[in-house]
């Protein structure tokens, strides 16, 4: 992928900022591309793994939450495992999403810093999951209602969603964790 | 043996299969799995994605919570089971992030809860003559698949799982039972995981070349160990036919759900009604054996 840096002298230094959330040299990276080789998802993707780590390198600023492969990243930690350098990728990844909710910038398809809300919303209610509570905060705000209804009353039949949450958790943790992350889990948008 | 048992928030409902054979497959070896009581949410992907002080705090209280019963954790659900390793290899070897999580807490965790999956307790707790002499069925005739996944295998210095390219721990449990396992190249590829909701298209995408895969090796099933590959690839399956045109109609079950049959307790005790595409022709391949 070809990687464009403006003239413009870039506010901040985004490698630094991501070095700092993830605790990761990103600068020993060795651009040997065994990540992006590997990744479960390149095939679906414009920026490969090995692109991301590069565009910071050159330091090209907030452009780089234009790249899909942030929110398309699922986690699954091939890179991390293959790389001969040790880089924790999946975290450098967790750390760009984390400033691109904060920046409120990087919007892409699927809202995944909403389902993400959606989902800690019910932990922060109920110290567990509630899937139902969660699919419905998560639907009303992206107005995808009619995505999986077909699902939805076989998965009932079979007892494989809970009509009511749980209520059988010790919140006594999760009220500390909760009050003490509120900020993050609630101010974005 | 016995271990305190963290089922996971996917056991109260997508995953009612998995909480239910693993129960009867404990009961049924004598493993004693006391349910942690109380037990909260480990935060799963979304936490980690959002912040790392509550993606290490959330597991961290269940650890907690485990440490004061004095027991070994038992997990099942593979994303549980990697946060749980996460946050312990993060609070021990991290002494700023074991300071603030202890600040979160309110109380000092040293991370030192050693956490098994199901499967590891059975492999190297029961042990394989143990297994072997409790079977009263077999899978003789059955070609399975084992499919490992993500978050069990990777990164392999957190989880200490198996070889991360290609493991074989549940490929000599198929053995075991008599099934033959095959050898396959997709067992830890990704199956979407976390985009069961929000990005379907990659799961469809990432789903439909690990069944692809498994239907080209000749499996006649796929055994799974974590909830939400079970849920992708088996209720995807009818998306992936619609989407690419191509009818897998594989049974995707739970690697207890396999070790029940073989130990002889009922499809119906082991949540095998739950399952989207039908397990039928396994159960009754089982029975006749």
């Amino acid at each position: 992928m070809a990687i464009l840096i403006s003239k413009e002298k870039q506010e901040g230094s985004l490698i630094n900022d991501v070095q700092k959330l993830s605790g990761i040299n990103i600068r020993n990276c060795l651009q040997c591309k065994k990540c992006s080789n590997g990744c479960s998802v390149t095939g679906l993707t414009k920026v490969h793994p090995s692109d991301i780590i590069r565009s910071m390198q050159l330091n090209v600023g907030d452009k780089i939450f234009e790249s899909d492969l942030i929110w398309m990243c699922a986690s699954c930690e091939t890179c991390y495992e293959r790389c001969p350098m040790k880089i924790n990728m999946a975290e450098v990844m967790d750390a760009l999403r984390v400033i691109a909710v904060q920046k409120n910038i990087s919007k892409q398809k699927g809202n995944i810093p909403l389902f993400n809300r959606s989902f800690l919303k019910t932990v922060k209610m109920f110290g567990r999951t509630y899937d139902i509570g969660m699919i419905a905060a998560y639907k009303l705000g992206t107005s995808g209602y009619l995505q999986d209804t077909d699902k939805f009353p076989m998965m009932l039949l079979k007892g494989k969603i809970a009509l009511t949450p749980s209520f059988r958790a010790d919140k006594k943790y999760t009220n500390r964790i909760f009050g003490r992350k509120s900020d993050n889990t609630q101010s974005s948008k | 043996m016995k271990y305190a048992y963290y089922p996971g928030c996917s056991a109260e409902s997508t995953a009612r299969d998995q909480f239910m054979s693993v129960n009867e497959v404990a009961k049924a070896l004598n493993i004693e799995l006391t349910e942690i009581k109380g037990w909260t949410c480990c935060g799963s992907t979304p936490a980690h994605q959002t912040d790392k002080n509550l993606s290490i705090a959330l597991p961290a209280a269940n650890l907690l919570m485990a440490q004061k019963t004095g027991l070994d954790m038992v997990v099942f659900c593979a994303a549980c089971y990697n946060r749980m390793k996460v946050a312990n290899h993060e609070i021990q070897t991290n002494p700023a992030i074991r300071n603030e999580i202890a600040a979160t807490l309110g109380e000092y965790y040293d991370g030192s809860v050693k956490v098994h999956h199901f499967v590891e307790v059975l492999v190297k707790d029961i042990g394989a003559k143990k297994l072997k002499n409790s079977f009263t069925h077999t899978l003789d005739g059955l070609k399975v698949a084992s499919y490992y996944g993500c978050l069990l295998v990777r990164p392999k210095y957190v989880t200490q799982f198996d070889d991360p390219e290609n493991p074989t721990i549940m490929d000599k449990l198929i053995a075991l039972m008599g099934g033959e396992m095959i050898d396959w190249p997709h067992k830890v590829e990704c199956c979407g995981g976390g985009f069961a909701l929000t990005r379907t298209d990659i799961v469809v995408e990432l789903s439909n070349s690990i069944l692809g895969m498994a239907e080209a090796s000749g499996a006649q099933c796929m055994a799974v160990a974590c909830p939400m590959c079970q849920i992708n690839l088996d209720m995807r399956q009818s998306d992936i036919c619609k989407a690419k045109g191509r009818d897998y109609n594989l049974p995707i079950v739970y690697i207890t759900q396999l070790l029940g049959l073989c130990l002889g307790i009922s499809p119906q005790k082991l949540g095998m009604d739950k399952c989207v595409v039908s397990p039928k022709p396994i159960i009754e391949l089982v029975k006749m054996a």
